[in-house]
């Protein structure tokens, strides 16, 4: 048994320790919204935020997410940030298929809470391991930039 | 294969619960869904449904499945416009699978590929509103006595204009559904759109954004397991022995399935199948591709491409004319296989009951998953169930169900539902690759550089013979030489042939694009090939062959003057353009801007692109379709290859399937030409456009003409 602190929320789960924290989230939890894409660290789709670091979380063993605030998609929408990275997503229209997207917004966010006006390459190097194969790669640099002026704009979010 | 019928009809009906239910069949015999109905001629094509309950909701029934590329919201905009409802006022429900009463017209059968969507159905389902909405408002006229003519629709209202007497939908629904079914419909003015040609939100973003989107690889059902699978790595092996011993002492695995060709694990959730599947020690016959290289595939191709082909187009005798010929150039072009890649991996969530099948996937062909759980349980069309969903990708991926057929045999041996994951390895190595092509092809240039005579000979194997047999005809699949049929060019003999060649080691099949992506590839380098051989501006010499065909050279222009082309580059960089039409029945032009450097590493820095594709339903998508197709073809060409070594496929995840990130994504612009034509596909164009246009930049950079993709691999061998 472990605690996770997930969202906000405390949740005791049966798992075997090195069980990766993707597969807890989807199988165990059921809180669908990170996706499986490689289950190798390589695309991005499973990423969440441990502590507000971008985390691939197909490859993190549950064990090493226990004592640290998990967040995903389902709950970055009540941060400031999120939110607005969200709403830029939306007011530009970002999104294809759609799957890749959730792992995109985590590192989008991510990206802003710690760089809040980031640059063309600051943005290359945060999104970088984010693949999205439906190419929506120009909407996702300007959306971003986007939400980084209607935070700065609002005192930093 | 359903054949489409002649007799297509309208039909209208009380719905279920009441209100207004109108549904577009394709041929007069009752179906369950009609089975209220009272028919009425004459013919539209079919598609959509429409729902308006006495509450006023309005549901659009959209039979086209969303895979990124946005038709669950331009589907509703053409039934929204002609119906009189606002996008806000509609809710969007995903059709069930069937072939006859949501079959695409003049194919026949229920799809969303081929960048057919909006071509096919851009008329029946305005028509469909517009059907509906002259029901409303003669309703309301009944209503009020007075003439329809006097009333106009608006926002689900109908107001008659001289009183100001207003009645909403919903409470017009029961009597519209008495109403017969009005004869040939008016439909609106273009000039008087308000949906069509606006950038409407799209309406899967929202749920998109927030993680609550359902993939197919999102089912949860009560009792579920989890499954991964492992298939015979070569195509036609066989499984011998599997030691299941060390998997099933893992904690969560429940059970080992063993399939003729495949093992699967099935667990509590997905790790420990995969863990489990780490653990087996299985045992393959390869059978006889055990040992097939690509090189073996290439040789076939070679030889095969020594003999005649059918002929999809002939015009004057070219092939004399480039004997006789004493300025003439010839090349082979090869083109990989290649993968999909989409990042949701293959996925399937089955339940067999002793008495039906529920099968939960994401899928472009619904008609044929449920097909082919028929046929793998024996039951009745009718006693299976396919719940669709959205697709996290498929660019024709999923218009194969390879992997249906496999997850309900899984699930036949599992006690309730059973949700089969591909991991991203075998997503890798059984996917449904686009076939490798090899082309000759060859032309003579008159005195002054132009081309006299062009012959284009295309082999490579089959691809709608299999999935569309009625399609293949005359020994010309359509799809191999879209884009080589079509060719807008105007010279004076043109010869182009079709080899099928069939190389059974690896399953193929549709890949955005598929035929034009290939063949817009070759025709593209080789015109660019001329125009070097003339000592011509590849823009320049293009345009002068496009006399008849004013909408290409529109796009040409376009293209050329947006990316400047003819101004100075920095040494090292290239400007390459190229134009593509086809049966998508769109324009597009490109200009690539490249930079190489010594170590054959390409960069494409901006991306120009001029679209005709007639009348624009949703520019903001038609944009978003051109970006992305366009970095996908980027992938493509720079590094998009499958190869084969014992008969296995090489690679397997995505360090050696190199897909484009966002740090080497272009600029990429997008110029839209409107006018009234008829609408094109847009799916599939910019993908197509984008190869030969950095190959050429390539070859205007650094001089060389690569005639084998991908390009970065050559680039480091030549």
């Amino acid at each position: 048994m472990v605690t996770l602190r997930i969202n906000g929320k405390s949740h005791r789960v049966d798992v075997p320790p090195d069980m990766p924290l993707l597969w807890v989230l989807r199988d165990v939890l059921g809180m669908n919204g990170t996706k499986f894409g490689c289950g190798v660290a390589l695309c991005g789709a499973c990423t969440v935020h441990l502590d507000g670091i971008p985390r691939r979380s197909c490859v993190m063993p549950v064990s090493a997410a226990v004592g640290h605030s998990i967040t995903t998609i389902e709950a970055i929408g009540a941060t400031p940030i999120g939110k607005k990275v969200q709403q830029a997503w939306l007011d530009l229209e970002v999104v294809q298929c759609g799957y890749c997207q959730s792992g995109q917004i985590m590192a989008a966010a991510a990206l802003l809470a710690k760089i809040p006006a980031p640059t063309d390459t600051d943005i290359d190097q945060g999104l970088s391991g984010n693949i999205c194969r439906c190419g929506t790669y120009l909407r996702i640099r300007e959306a971003i930039k986007r939400a980084a002026q209607t935070t700065t704009a609002q005192g930093g979010g | 294969m359903y054949r489409p019928s002649r007799r297509e009809i309208l039909v209208a009906g009380a719905a279920a619960g009441g209100g207004l239910l109108l549904g577009w069949q394709v041929d007069a015999r009752p179906r369950v869904l009609a089975k209220h109905v009272q028919a009425t001629p004459p013919a539209f094509a079919p598609n959509a449904f429409i729902r308006i309950g006495r509450d006023g909701r309005v549901t659009l029934i959209v039979a086209q499945v969303e895979m990124g590329q946005g038709t669950f919201t331009s589907m509703p905009m053409l039934l929204a416009e002609e119906l009189e409802v606002g996008l806000d006022q509609v809710r969007v429900e995903n059709a069930p699978p069937d072939e006859k009463l949501y079959a695409i017209p003049g194919l026949g059968f229920q799809v969303t590929g081929a960048s057919i969507s909006v071509r096919a159905l851009y008329e029946p389902l305005r028509r469909a509103g517009a059907t509906a909405r002259t029901m409303l408002v003669a309703a309301a006229a009944q209503t009020w006595n007075v003439d329809p003519a006097s009333c106009q629709a608006h926002r689900g209202v109908v107001t008659h204009t001289p009183t100001g007497r207003k009645l909403a939908y919903g409470a017009l629904a029961d009597k519209a559904a008495k109403l017969p079914v009005p004869a040939p419909v008016t439909l609106k003015d273009p000039k008087d759109f308000k949906l069509i040609g606006t950038p409407a939100k799209r309406l899967d973003t929202p749920a998109k954004v927030n993680g609550t989107a359902q993939f197919g690889i999102d089912v949860r059902l009560p009792g579920m397991k989890i499954a991964t699978v492992v298939a015979s790595p070569v195509l036609g092996g066989k499984l011998v022995s599997v030691d299941d011993s060390k998997a099933k002492a893992i904690k969560g695995v429940r059970q080992i399935v063993r399939l003729k060709d495949a093992v699967a694990v099935v667990a509590d959730h997905m790790w420990a199948a995969k863990e489990g599947l780490r653990a087996l020690a299985i045992r393959w016959d390869d059978g006889p591709n055990g040992t097939v290289t690509t090189a073996d595939v290439v040789k076939g191709l070679a030889a095969a491409a020594q003999t005649q082909g059918a002929v999809a187009r002939n015009e004057g005798d070219a092939p004399a004319a480039i004997a006789g010929s004493s300025r003439k150039l010839e090349s082979v072009y090869e083109a990989p296989f290649l993968i999909h890649a989409a990042l949701e991996p293959i996925n399937c969530t089955v339940h067999v009951h002793p008495d039906h099948c529920e099968v939960w996937t994401g899928s472009q062909v619904l008609g044929r998953v449920q097909a082919a759980a028929a046929k793998v349980t024996g039951l009745p069309l009718e006693k299976v169930e396919v719940h669709n969903h959205y697709l996290g990708g498929a660019f024709g991926r999923r218009l194969e169900f390879d992997y249906v057929p496999q997850a309900v045999r899984i699930a036949q041996q599992v006690e309730g539902p059973v949700k089969v994951i591909w991991t991203r390895e075998e997503d890798t190595r059984h996917d449904v690759y686009r076939p490798y092509y090899y082309d000759r092809i060859a032309a003579a240039l008159n005195a002054s550089g132009q081309p006299i005579a062009w012959t284009h000979r295309i082999v490579g194997p089959s691809i709608v013979a299999r999935w569309a047999p009625p399609a293949f005809k005359n020994g010309i699949d359509p799809d191999a030489v879209d884009g080589a049929a079509e060719m807008l060019y105007d010279i004076p003999a043109i010869r182009v042939e079709y080899v099928r060649h069939e190389e059974p080691v690896l399953n193929t099949g549709f890949w955005r694009g598929v035929g034009v992506t290939h063949n817009a590839w070759v025709i593209e380098s080789f015109i660019d090939e001329l125009a070097a051989a003339a000592k011509q501006d590849p823009v320049a010499y293009r345009r002068a062959l496009l006399g008849k065909s004013p909408r290409a050279r529109a796009v040409l222009d376009l293209a050329a003057k947006a990316a400047g082309w003819g101004e100075r580059l920095p040494e090292g960089r290239g400007r390459g353009v190229s134009l593509m039409y086809s049966a998508w029945d769109t324009y597009l032009a490109q200009v690539a801007e490249v930079e190489v450097s010594k170590a054959g590493e390409v960069r494409v820095h901006r991306v120009v692109c001029a679209v005709d594709c007639g009348t624009v339903v949703n520019p903001d998508t038609v944009k978003a379709q051109i970006q992305g197709g366009v970095i996908f073809g980027i992938s493509g060409a720079l590094w998009g290859e499958v190869t084969l070594k014992n008969g296995r496929v090489q690679q397997s995840n995505y360090h050696d399937v190199r897909v484009m990130r966002i740090n080497e994504a272009p600029a990429i612009e997008v110029h839209l030409v409107g006018n009234r034509e008829k609408p094109g596909g847009m799916g599939e164009p910019g993908t197509a456009v984008t190869a030969p246009a950095i190959a050429n930049a390539v070859f205007a950079a650094t001089g060389k003409r690569i005639r084998k993709l991908p390009l970065e691999r050559q680039l480091r061998s030549v």
